[in-house]
């Protein structure tokens, strides 16, 4: 059996060959940063790679456009080669690794790590939960239990995020950062212009060389969804501590308001997502993850569903198991974060901003 | 193997081709109402023949244009067209295709085509090219996505073998598909199904046995099969049988299809041996892309058809990378065994050259500076630096055939012509026709130009000649 040293250099060589061979082509040029990091340079040593793999979007305009796919010799497959090697430098840079590689590779693991969550929570709520000590969903599971499962939660992914952003730095041979760079990397996640195609139209996702942006809008859904969730969970933390204004709070509150629409978004955009990805070709993307990947995007659709269906269903008998889920849902991805497709989202926004950087330095007189 | 008449509703339309030319061709028909069938040899993922392979097209402009800057007008590109073609040009086709240009810009892009800025390293051409957002197979790529839409029937792997000219109609199309000879007809025919360069053959009974050694850059279709037939018949022809247009690209690119990562650039900078270690040309007469044409035809004059390009670190990074790394040595001699050329022969032909190089502080990579040698022949004239700093690098050197200049003549609304007068429903466009316009030399973009003017030309003309 190959070691995963051994993978990351093949992965690794592979793409180097196909970038040479767009370097002397240069056909691509506009269709994404990619390219024009490329022809940049004229070599590229190994943290090259892993930054240009982390600039990709895996939108595959590149590969229809490309007269040196398979059958040719030449056997260009760009956006395969950087998908391997962009899974490969978050696996490799995890911390620990090892986790990284069990939940990025499967979907099944996920999936019991999931099912683990509703375990602990079920059991918390049943036998452990001081009951009484509020209003709401806390007269299931107080606020002091929750923070105690959740401060850690949310804090061991940022610590182990932050280490492995550190490395990738490193390895790419980051420098020190400029405010532009982030404002710059920002501006290009926000819009998410590398998926607009270069013209605008999109990319070439569901249907071989048919440009589209519904991948695009869909991923803007699940980003904003996201953030707007993320949202009303430190809004609510604000009241709560700084105003000492617990929940329940009314729906139009601004921690509801952002809540259930995040909520409906972030389902709506995870769903998209989803049949995308069934009509994609997989052959052009890294095979390895194909489960994990899917696995990721239903817990993301599973944990907006669940908040949207607690809140619906909140004042029923089954409050309790409803909260278990969800809560249980909210556990597994936070604490999955830096081992799943999660981590893409910091990767890029780090390679953005070493990409301004360098396009920084090389504008300066 | 005797054709079947096939069942299939005769058509209105049918283009033989799957190229630019032709998908311009078969959408102009679409949209004018007729039904049209494209047979196109290549199996789908080689459809486009050397379109696929292109990169941009030349387009006059009156103002900036998408991503064209400043001006290029029709006076300018034409004199452009003379320089190179040393007049061999009709000048009523390449002023209707010069002036048709400009309208084509818009029509390309209504058609799904996308453009981008002049590539990086490729600044020359940022005022005169218009360059294609993903290259040629992203245009063919659109094309057949408006076709398709428009109703556009396509079959590939059908390889037209005969058309059969009844005094001035042509009255059924032969084609083979699926191991199966199959005839259909239709009211109008359109050939564009390019030169042909692919068939190694003919290129070596018209040029002499050293094509067989000559690469071709681009597809392996474009065998001349239609072109013959109907040369066969008495249609009328216009270029040089013999001759076809070559770069020196590197040796050891594909046969076929090695498209633009096999070009070359690092000559300015060299000196360029054969095989017997001799150099031959001047390397550094002009700027690079005044003189890469050239260099197909001396390297095809060569023994072998081959020849070397060294270089040293000095200049390792001031030309475009190329798809296979050089040759690497720390001693001219063993580059010279890695090259399989005699090594001290290599040495002695280096040494006299730095010994002719004078004062290099001149030295100007992009510009003529004049930085040259005295005393050898061929004189080095520009770029002349000694070949001294390890390591070494070199390259070998090939022909690599783009196109050839025998095609089909047409007029103005490009029809073809037997002596007996013009052929009621045949029709011509892109490069099976473009010797009525490129006589010798070629100007980069032109082809795709060509190919999009009288695509749209004959695509019309069928049409209405389907509809009448
Ligand atoms: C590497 C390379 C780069 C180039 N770059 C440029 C550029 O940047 N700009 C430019 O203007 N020009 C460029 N050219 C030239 C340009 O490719 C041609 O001028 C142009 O593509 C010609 O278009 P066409 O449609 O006439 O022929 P093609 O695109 O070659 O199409 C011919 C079609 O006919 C089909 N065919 C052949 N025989 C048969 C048959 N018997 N039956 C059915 N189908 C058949 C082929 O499969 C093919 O689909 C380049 C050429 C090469 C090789
Ligand atoms: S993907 Fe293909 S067409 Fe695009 S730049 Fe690379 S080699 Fe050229
Ligand atoms: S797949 Fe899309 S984002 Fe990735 S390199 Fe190709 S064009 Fe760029």
């Amino acid at each position: 059996m190959q070691t995963a040293n051994e993978t990351i250099t093949q992965t690794i060589s592979e793409a180097r060959r196909q970038i040479e061979v767009c370097n002397a082509c240069r056909y691509c040029e506009g269709f994404c940063s990619v390219f024009p990091a490329i022809n940049r340079q004229r070599s590229f040593l190994d943290g090259d790679i892993t930054q240009l793999a982390n600039l990709c979007h895996n939108c595959r305009g590149c590969y229809y456009a490309c007269q040196y796919t398979e059958p040719h010799e030449f056997a260009l497959n760009l956006p395969k080669a950087l998908a391997e090697v962009r899974q490969d430098s978050w696996q490799e840079h995890a911390y620990p690794s090892s986790v990284a590689r069990a939940f990025h590779k499967s979907g099944v693991a996920i999936g019991l790590a999931t099912a683990l969550a509703f375990g602990l929570l079920f059991w918390l709520i049943k036998f452990v939960a001081t009951k009484g000590g509020g209003a709401g969903f806390y007269t299931v599971l107080s606020h002091n239990m929750m923070f105690a499962i959740f401060a850690p939660a949310f804090l061991l992914p940022i610590f182990s995020l932050a280490i492995s952003l550190r490395n990738y730095w490193q390895h790419i041979g980051g420098g020190p950062i400029h405010f532009n760079d982030i404002k710059a990397a920002f501006g290009s996640a926000a819009k998410m212009k590398n998926l607009a195609g270069g013209h605008g139209e999109g990319c070439n996702f569901e249907d071989e060389d048919r440009f589209s942006n519904s991948r695009r809008w869909y991923h803007q859904l699940v980003m904003y969804g996201f953030l707007m969730c993320f949202a009303a969970t430190c809004t609510a933390t604000v009241l709560h501590y700084g105003f000492g204004m617990p929940a329940p709070y009314g729906l139009f509150s601004l921690p509801k308001l952002l809540g259930l629409a995040g909520g409906v978004i972030l389902s709506f955009g995870t769903l998209g997502m989803l049949v995308l990805k069934l009509k994609a070709d997989f052959k052009l993307s890294d095979e390895r993850v194909r489960g994990g990947d899917t696995g990721f995007v239903l817990l993301l659709f599973f944990v907006s569903t669940s908040g949207l269906v607690l809140y619906g269903f909140g004042n029923s008998l089954y409050l309790s198991e409803l909260l278990a889920i969800h809560l249980g849902a909210v556990l597994s991805f936070f604490l999955l974060t830096p081992y799943s497709k999660m981590a893409h989202g910091f990767y890029r926004l780090v390679a953005l901003i070493r990409d301004a950087q360098i396009q920084r330095i090389k504008s300066r007189p | 193997m005797k054709p079947v008449l096939q069942t299939t509703p005769n058509m209105d339309v049918v283009v033989i081709g799957g190229g630019n030319a032709a998908l311009c061709a078969a959408i102009t028909s679409a949209e004018a109402g007729a039904r049209v069938l494209i047979l196109e040899t290549a199996p789908k993922t080689y459809r486009g023949g050397n379109s696929r392979h292109t990169r941009n097209f030349r387009c006059m402009h009156e103002g900036p244009l998408s991503v064209l800057t400043d001006t290029y007008g029709e006076e300018e590109y034409f004199q452009d067209l003379v320089k190179v073609t040393g007049g061999k040009t009709s000048e009523t086709l390449a002023r209707l295709a010069i002036r048709s240009s400009q309208s084509c810009l818009p029509w390309m892009q209504q058609h799904g085509v996308h453009f981008q800025p002049s590539l990086s390293g490729t600044l020359s051409l940022a005022r005169t090219n218009a360059f294609f957002l993903g290259g040629g197979k992203a245009l063919v790529n659109a094309y057949y996505r408006t076709a398709i839409a428009l109703g556009v029937a396509v079959i590939y792997e059908a390889n037209v073998t005969h058309l059969e000219l009844d005094g001035d109609v042509v009255t059924a199309i032969d084609y083979d598909h699926n191991g199966k000879s199959s005839r259909i007809s239709a009211k109008s025919v359109i050939v564009a199904s390019g030169g042909f360069q692919a068939d190694t053959e003919w290129l070596a009974r018209a040029w002499g046995p050293a094509a067989k050694n000559f690469l071709i850059r681009g597809t392996p279709y474009n065998r001349g099969v239609v072109l013959n037939d109907l040369l066969q018949q008495g249609v009328q022809s216009v270029g040089d049988p013999t001759q076809c247009h070559a770069v020196a690209i590197d040796g050891r690119a594909p046969k076929f299809d090695g498209g633009i990562v096999t070009r070359l650039d690092c000559v300015p900078f060299s000196i360029v041996v054969n095989r017997n270690g001799d150099r031959f040309y001047d390397e550094g007469e002009d700027v690079w892309p005044k003189r890469y044409a050239i260099w197909g035809r001396l390297v095809a004059a060569q023994p072998d058809q081959i020849a070397y390009a060294v270089i040293d670190q000095k200049s390792i990074d001031l030309f475009m990378p190329s798809v296979f790394p050089p040759v690497v040595a720390d001693t001219l001699e063993d580059l010279a065994v890695k090259l399989g050329l005699e090594p001290a022969i290599l040495r002695q032909i280096v040494d006299q050259f730095n010994t002719a190089c004078g004062d290099t502080g001149a030295f100007h990579p992009t510009e003529l500076d004049g930085v040259s040698t005295t005393g050898i022949t061929p004189a080095k004239s520009n770029w002349a630096r000694p070949i001294s700093d390890p390591p070494y690098y070199g390259y070998s050197l090939k022909p690599g055939v783009t196109f050839t200049y025998l095609g089909l003549k047409v007029d103005e609304t490009a029809r073809c012509s037997t002596d007996q007068g013009p052929i009621k429903n045949l029709w011509a466009a892109g490069e099976t026709m473009a010797g009525s316009i490129l006589g010798q030399g070629y100007l980069a973009g032109f082809g795709m130009t060509i190919g999009t003017v009288f695509g749209r030309i004959a695509g019309s003309e069928a049409a209405s000649h389907a509809n009448s």
